[in-house]
């Protein structure tokens, strides 16, 4: 085994130094070494999007993410989306409209669908499902995640 | 006070769903206790072979690595459902290429998986048979020689490796043939589709120092995992704890057994907790899928579209153990004559063993690999007699009042409703008369109802008032994420007059839940329901009980008020919360107020005298739901490509109790029918699963799903269910093949037999 390499990790605005291999992916590191464990491991092939986290605003695969790669980014992950415990307004949509079946797909959907309406406010419904084309989800149909992101953007009704 | 709503009826949001979207709800694979190992299960690289010899030594002096434990070690105790003919690690031979052999543990994934890696099983080769004709042949290898000395929990005949032979006759085929103005007959093929949870599945087994094991899992009922984890390691139930967190999908395929019985061997022979969680690709050619199916059909009517008598071949490619498949197999069979009056009917099911992957339980239990024939042979009937398709159907449904299904008494039936309600919703008669001209892209439209049941086996639940008034439910139902959670909480706090933040709700727990068969068979609402009801009802005898020694006055002078209050009838002021009464009965007399109910199915039996069952492997089943549904596609005649449009899909059932939630759960299983129908398909290349990886095996994405999908919901109440409720779980999916086949041949005049209607298939169909 190689030498475990010392990083520095920023994620939900808190820093952690671990020392990781340098094939341990983000998922594997947020999972295992700092227990945040919202994150799921659906495909660990960078299928699903059930990984999805933002580093510094854009939506990544955390399973193919490397975790040295992800070093003194900003990393966010749905436990970093509700802010002093309000649940953000796409997090409140997706409950409101009842979106969420068994939710394993749910943290990445958060994710995506914030980095979405943070790039385009005021989304179609075409560029939403083109925004959320990443994420599989076995439950839900997609139809009520439509509305909810739609319900969340600048032209929903709020 | 008089503003207490009742909480049934109401599109609530899930409870667990701020738990979810925050990332902190915990599932199998997010928990990990001190001194943790990890576990990986070795799996076999042939698909039929004697195991000849084990050498472990390597993967133990590996550094890191705790025990290892094979089918010698754990022993022959032999599992399933229906047939006992499984070891949760082989024993003696092989059967299946994934086949759990043996299973490692160790400090880490890493060293578990390098582990895994040097376990050296040896093998000798047999000969092996991948498909049910292959597996039936005279000269066939019979995969499991001791059948006939296997424990089966119903009698049927088999055959060779059809390990059960299933029948339903009743009148006389033969003779109404003859008196038929049309008859359709065909073949019709459908394939393996995966659950494809997104969930792979997990286990986290402890054992403490007598000897009593933990099991945390992704399962549809722990009670299930009890047992059949006690049977395969040949442990008494009592040594086994069994607990759900939360479950990331199941659809049927965490009914059995998954990995919790070889975390379990690891953590006995190690003595320390131990996870294992399987890899996708794992989780694909490991588990289960829904069985492959051949079925022959041959369907008749008179000349005013009534239909005189079907007659049903029905092979089902069962894989290498038998885990649910006489039960699809027996479901099939009842379900194939479709949600039609038909007094003719000979129908035969076989399940057969074949050198592949089990088949189990996947939402609609045998219902979608008949479906696909039964409701195109009504087009064609339709088509012949020059019916409408939606005319021919109301002729011939099952009305409430009726007799049906080997002289089952039907009280409530809502498809005609249903029928109804998708007819207007989608313009179908105006889109019916539109044909498509010319050739490029056509449009169709087609429909195709189905019969269900919600009621089977059995269920518990206690009601715990506790000492401030409010109230724990305890039924030991898994949530697997449709919300039962929800709704049986809801259901518990309407019959108590209470708000549903007033009712807790107790994670499904052997060690203190009552008995839940499981969360499968659309039955958690209509049979947990009641139950809860049930219990609801004896808890507040008690209250009733308790409060008339306090308001000193006879119980029958009581009655149960909104806002969880007790008062005499007829004197609104003369009342008393529930919070004095628990407190009294805590702490004076009386004793805390524990509402508790069990039940089983216990609706109307199949009449002998009207039919002959042989080989059915369930007792009493009931509680029927229908189902409506329509597709409007547009079909690409250049690339063959199916482009799903909009879907209906009506629903009798019963009553809501969360509508949001009934709603979310419809649209989820269209969309798995729109995969089954145009793009899932497990494909083998002889033994080998040749795509286990969602990147070849593809389910349906947003992009893939149509903008609207209009549910409607037909709710006439149900007299025994749950405030009127039936169940809805797996009817969604199974009409929207048949549907898409008949918007096919509407827009085309082609005839697909063979699903997934992918655009090859299509191609060729259309080129004749
Ligand atoms: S786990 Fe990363 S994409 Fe599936
Ligand atoms: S809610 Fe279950 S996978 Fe999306």
């Amino acid at each position: 085994m190689s030498e475990a390499i010392p990083i520095s990790l920023t994620v939900n605005g808190r820093t952690h130094r671990l020392f990781v291999q340098p094939w341990h992916t983000l998922l594997q590191v947020l999972r295992e070494q700092i227990s945040l464990t919202g994150s799921k491991r659906g495909c660990n092939q960078g299928v699903c999007g059930a990984c999805s986290v933002m580093i510094d605003g854009a939506v990544m695969r955390g399973c193919l993410t490397l975790a040295a790669d992800a070093a003194g980014r900003e990393i966010v992950t749905v436990e970093g989306l509700a802010v002093g415990g309000a649940l953000s307004p796409v997090q409140q949509a997706l409950l409101d409209h009842g979106a969420v079946q068994c939710g394993f797909c749910m943290p990445g959907m958060a994710v995506a669908a914030t980095a979405l309406l943070a790039d385009n406010p005021s989304p179609s419904d075409a560029e939403i499902r083109d925004g959320l084309s990443g994420n599989l989800c076995r439950c839900s149909g997609y139809v009520k995640v439509v509305e909810a992101v739609r319900s969340a953007s600048a032209g929903g009704a709020s | 006070m008089n503003d207490y709503v009742s909480p049934v009826g109401q599109g609530i949001p899930r409870l667990e769903t701020r738990d979810k979207i925050t990332g902190r709800a915990v599932y199998a694979d997010d928990m990990s206790r001190p001194d943790m190992l990890v576990g990986v299960i070795v799996p076999s690289p042939h698909a039929h072979a004697r195991i000849t010899g084990y050498d472990v030594s390597a993967a133990l002096a590996l550094d890191g690595v705790a025990a290892v434990v094979t089918g010698v070690d754990i022993g022959d105790h032999k599992i399933g459902p229906f047939v006992k003919d499984e070891t949760a690690l082989a024993v003696g031979k092989v059967r299946y290429m994934g086949e759990p052999v043996a299973a490692v543990a160790a400090v880490d994934l890493e060293t578990a998986r390098q582990a895994a890696r040097l376990i050296d099983i040896s093998y000798e080769e047999l000969p092996a048979v991948f498909d049910t004709d292959a597996a039936t042949a005279a000269d066939a290898p019979a995969l499991h020689e001791g059948f006939a000395d296997y424990i089966k929990v119903f009698e049927a005949d088999s055959d060779r490796n059809a390990m059960a032979i299933i029948e339903i006759v009743e009148g006389d085929v033969d003779a109404a043939w003859e008196r038929c103005a049309a008859i359709v007959e065909g073949s019709y093929e459908t394939q393996a589709q995966c659950h494809t949870y997104m969930e792979p599945c997990s286990a986290l087994a402890e054992i403490d120092s007598n000897g009593k094991i933990t099991i945390w899992s992704s399962n549809q009922s722990v009670f299930h995992v009890q047992s059949f984890v006690a049977d395969s390691l040949g442990l008494p139930m009592s040594k086994l704890r069994c607990v759900t967190p939360q479950v990331g999908g199941a659809f049927g395929g965490k009914m059995e057994q998954t990995v919790q019985p070889a975390a379990a061997a690891l953590a006995r022979a190690t003595g320390r907790p131990v996870k294992v969680t399987l890899s996708r690709e794992q989780d694909f050619e490991m588990i289960r899928s829904r069985h492959p199916g051949k079925v022959w059909m041959k369907t008749g009517a008179a000349a005013d579209g009534t239909l005189l008598a079907r007659e049903v071949r029905i092979v089902l490619d069962a894989g290498a153990y038998a885990d649910d498949s006489p039960g699809v197999a027996g479901i099939a069979a009842l379900f194939c004559r479709g949600p039609y009056r038909i007094e003719n009917v000979s129908i035969e099911s076989r399940p057969v063993y074949t050198n592949k992957l089990r088949s189990g339980a996947f939402r609609g239990f045998g219902g979608p690999q008949v479906a696909i024939a039964g409701e195109t042979q009504i087009d064609e009937i339709a088509d012949r007699l020059g019916m409408d398709p939606i005319d021919l159907r109301l002729k011939n449904v099952v009305l409430p009042g009726e007799e049906w299904m080997i002289g089952v008494a039907l009280n409530k039936a809502g498809l005609s409703e249903c029928l109804e309600r998708v007819r207007a919703a989608c313009g179908w008669d105006a889109k019916r008369k539109a044909v498509s001209n010319g050739s490029g892209r056509k449009r169709g439209i087609g429909l195709a109802c189905i019969p269900h049941i919600s009621g089977v086996l059995t269920s518990g639940a206690i009601v715990r008032i506790l000492e401030d008034g409010t109230a724990v439910l305890n039924t030991g139902a898994v949530d697997n994420g449709q919300g039962s959670d929800t709704v049986l909480v809801q259901i518990c706090a309407a019959a108590l007059g209470l708000e549903v933040d007033q009712v807790s709700v107790a994670t499904p727990d052997t060690d203190g839940s009552p008995y839940n068969w499981g969360t499968t068979a659309s039955r958690v609402t209509y049979m947990a329901g009641r139950a809860v009801v049930a219990a609801a009802e004896d808890a507040v005898a008690q209250l009733k009980q308790r409060a008339a020694v306090m308001m000193e006055c006879a119980e029958e002078d009581l009655e149960l008020r909104d806002g969880g209050r007790i008062g005499i009838k007829g004197v609104p002021e003369a009342e008393i919360g529930f919070r004095d009464i628990s407190g009294f009965s805590h702490w004076v007399a009386g004793g805390p107020v524990i509402g508790t109910n069990s039940l089983a199915y216990d609706g109307p039996d199949f009449d002998p005298k009207r039919g002959y069952l042989k080989g059915f492997p369930f007792g009493k089943i009931g509680a029927w739901i229908f189902a409506a549904q329509a597709v409007e596609v547009e079909v690409d005649e250049a690339t063959g490509r199916i482009v799903p449009l909009k879907v209906w899909s009506a629903h009798d059932i019963g009553k809501a109790i969360n509508p949001t939630a009934v709603e979310g759960q419809i649209q989820g299983g269209i969309v798995q029918g729109l995969g089954y129908a145009l793009c899932e398909e497990m494909v083998w290349d002889s033994g080998r699963l040749a795509n286990p990886s969602l990147m070849d095996y593809k389910i349906p994405g947003i992009m893939d799903v149509p903008p609207e999908i209009d549910t409607m919901l037909v709710e006439d109440p149900d007299e025994h269910g749950p405030f009127g409720a039936k169940g809805v779980g797996e009817p969604p999916i199974v009409g929207i093949a048949p549907a898409i086949s008949n918007a096919v041949a509407h827009a085309t005049g082609t005839r697909l037999r063979r699903l997934p209607m992918t655009p090859e298939r299509v191609l060729r169909a259309l080129r004749g």
